[in-house]
C-alpha cells in the first residue's frame, strides 16, 4: 500500500445557492481544487463524487457521467464513481479516492462530493433525509432525522445530566466559527438564549440545534506521497482512513447514547495512524445536531462518556481550547450540503495544517481528523491527516 | 409507497409480530431471516410479541413529513418490550405524562394517511400500561 497525501483542495461558499445548479457547483469545487494543486484535467485518472441523493432532491441518478462530463473529462473517458452512504457520502468518496490511490490502482484522482438540497420544498427534503433511517421500521411510524437525534438528547440528558443549555452552548460556538469563515452559510453569531428560545423541532432539539439544508459542492485532489512535493510545497499526508458500520435503525444500538460505528472507525483510525485520541490537535465532526458534537468527541476519546455537554460548555472546543472542534463553523455554522460535508471537512484540515485558515486559524495544528457520520450512526468515516 | 410494500408487513404491523431465533434464543422486531448472532446457522420462527414494554427514550415531534402533519405534535419514542427487543413506534398519551421508564402496551392505531385519497395504514403503537 502507497501513501497518498492531498495536493490540492477547492470549495465552494454553503448555503441557498438559488442561482447555481449542481453541475455548476461541483465545477467550481473541482476546478478550485485543481488549480490549487496545479494539475492539468488531463493528468486525472479517476473521479469520486459523494452524493446522497441526486434522485430526490434534483431527480437526476447517474452523478458519476454528469460530473465527468461537464468538468470537460468525458472525452478522457476517465472512470468516474458516485458513492452513496447517506451524510457520509462525501467523507467514502474520499476513502474511495484513497484507496485507489494507495493501491497503485490509480495516481491522480479527484474525490468531491456535492449536494444541491434547496430545488424542493422543504417536506421533500425532510422525506429524502429521513431515507437516512430505516423506512419501514423508523421513517413509517414518523420518525425524522432531529426526532431520532432528539431521542438520544433526551436519553444523554437522563443519563449524564446534560442540559439543554450545554447543547446549546454546541451551536454558539460552532456560529462564532461560522463568522470567521467566508464559506459558511451562517456567519452571525447566537447566544444561549435565542437557541432555547428558537422554535422547537423535536423536543429537546430546537430549531438552532439542527443543522440546516445547503447547497454546496467541495473537492480534494489526492496523489501518491512519494510524487506529492512535485505539485505542491505543502502537501498534507493521509495518516489513516478508516470506516465502520453500525445499525441502520437507532432502536437496536446497544447503547442509544453512543454511535458504536464511530467508536469502531476511530479505534480502526488511531491503530492505522499509530497514534491516540491525545495526539489529535484539532477535528471536524459531524455536528448534524447539537447532540451529535457532544456525542462525537466522547466517541471519538476526546472526552470522557458523559462529560462532552460539560466540556462543550466550559470552551474545551472552542478555538484556544484544549481541542478546537469544528473550526469551519461545522455542519450547523458552516452548512450541510449531506454530499459534500465529508469533503468539506478534509478541505478544513487541509487548510489549517498548511496554516491557510484566516481569522479562525490555530495555533501548532499537526495532526487533524474528520469524523463524517451517515444517518442516525449506520456509517460512520474517519480521516487522520497530518503535515 | 406501493400497496404491496406496506401489505407484505401487514401481519408484523397490525400483530407485532417479530421473530425468534431457536438456536441462540433471542428475540426480533422487526423480524429477521437472519439472527445476527447465528447468521448462517440462524433458526428463526415468527413470533407474535405480549406488547408490553418500557420507554427508553421519547421525543415529541413538532416538524414533521408531509405523511405525518395532520398528527403533530407527537411522542415518538424507542420502546423495549418485556421479551428483549427494542422498537420505534408512537406512544399515544398526555405530553405532560410522557417520561422514561414508563410502563406502556401496544394498541391497534392508525399511522397514517397519504392524502385524501390515499391509503390509510394502520399498526401498531403504544399506550401507557396504567391510565393517569
Amino acid at each position: 500500500m502507497r501513501d497518498v497525501a492531498i495536493i490540492g483542495v477547492g470549495c465552494t461558499e454553503f448555503g441557498e445557492l438559488w442561482d447555481r445548479s449542481f453541475r455548476d457547483i461541483f465545477v467550481e469545487a473541482g476546478v478550485s481544487a485543481l488549480e490549487d494543486a496545479n494539475v492539468q484535467g488531463g493528468k486525472i485518472d479517476a473521479l469520486y463524487v459523494g452524493n446522497m441523493s441526486g434522485g430526490r432532491f434534483i431527480e437526476q441518478e447517474h452523478i458519476g457521467s454528469l460530473i465527468a462530463d461537464y468538468s470537460g473529462l468525458a472525452g478522457f473517458h476517465i472512470p468516474s464513481t458516485r458513492v452513496e452512504a447517506a451524510c457520509a457520502s462525501g467523507g467514502l468518496a474520499l476513502r474511495q479516492g484513497i484507496i485507489a490511490v494507495a493501491s497503485g490502482y490509480h495516481d491522480i484522482v479527484i474525490a468531491g462530493g456535492a449536494e444541491k438540497m434547496t430545488d424542493v420544498d422543504v417536506e421533500t427534503t425532510t422525506d429524502a433525509l429521513a431515507a437516512a433511517a430505516d423506512r419501514e421500521w423508523e421513517g413509517v411510524m414518523g420518525a425524522t432525522f432531529p426526532g431520532l437525534y432528539a431521542m438520544i438528547a433526551r436519553l444523554h440528558m437522563h443519563k449524564y445530566g446534560t442540559t439543554s443549555e450545554q447543547l446549546a452552548s454546541v451551536a454558539v460556538k460552532n456560529h462564532h466559527n461560522g463568522t470567521m469563515n467566508p464559506k459558511a452559510q451562517f456567519q452571525n453569531e447566537i447566544s444561549i438564549d435565542a437557541v432555547l428560545n428558537s422554535v422547537m423541532v423535536a423536543d429537546p432539539l430546537h430549531v438552532f440545534d439542527c443543522s440546516p439544508i445547503s447547497d454546496g459542492a467541495a473537492a480534494v485532489v489526492l496523489a501518491p506521497a512519494e510524487i506529492a512535493k512535485k505539485f505542491t510545497d505543502t502537501p498534507i499526508y493521509v495518516k489513516a482512513s478508516a470506516q465502520a458500520s453500525g445499525t441502520l435503525s437507532l432502536h437496536d444500538r446497544p447503547d442509544i447514547t453512543t454511535i458504536d460505528a464511530t467508536v469502531a472507525a476511530a479505534k480502526r483510525a488511531y491503530k492505522m495512524a499509530n497514534l491516540t485520541s491525545k495526539d489529535i490537535d484539532f477535528a471536524e465532526v459531524h455536528d448534524c445536531f447539537t447532540i451529535a458534537e457532544i456525542c462525537a468527541i466522547e466517541d471519538l476519546g476526546f472526552v470522557k462518556k458523559g462529560e462532552g455537554g460539560k466540556a462543550s460548555i466550559e470552551g474545551m472546543t472552542a478555538i484556544g481550547g484544549k481541542i478546537p472542534i469544528n473550526t469551519s463553523g461545522g455542519l450547523k455554522a458552516c452548512g450541510h450540503p449531506v454530499g459534500a460535508t465529508g469533503v468539506k471537512q478534509a478541505v478544513e484540515v487541509v487548510l489549517q495544517l498548511r496554516g491557510e485558515a484566516g481569522k479562525r486559524q490555530i495555533d501548532g495544528a499537526e495532526i487533524g481528523l474528520t469524523h463524517n457520520v451517515g444517518g442516525s450512526g449506520g456509517t460512520a468515516v474517519i480521516h487522520i491527516f497530518g503535515r | 409507497m406501493t400497496v404491496a410494500r406496506f401489505w407484505r408487513r401487514l401481519k408484523n404491523l397490525y400483530n407485532l409480530i417479530g421473530t425468534h431465533c431457536e438456536k441462540c434464543g433471542e428475540y426480533h422486531y422487526p423480524p429477521r431471516n437472519l439472527c445476527p448472532k447465528c447468521r448462517r446457522s440462524s433458526r428463526t420462527v415468527p413470533f407474535k410479541f405480549k406488547g408490553l414494554g418500557e420507554v427508553v427514550t421519547y421525543t415529541i415531534i413538532h416538524s414533521s413529513t408531509k405523511d405525518f402533519e395532520k398528527q403533530t405534535p407527537y411522542i415518538l419514542a424507542i420502546i423495549k418490550l418485556n421479551e428483549g427487543p427494542h422498537l420505534t413506534s408512537q406512544v399515544i398519551c398526555d405530553h405532560k405524562d410522557i417520561h422514561i421508564g414508563m410502563k406502556v402496551r401496544s394498541a391497534f392505531r392508525k399511522l397514517g394517511e397519504e392524502s385524501d385519497k390515499g391509503m390509510l395504514y394502520y399498526g401498531t403503537k403504544f399506550v401507557p400500561l396504567v391510565r393517569g
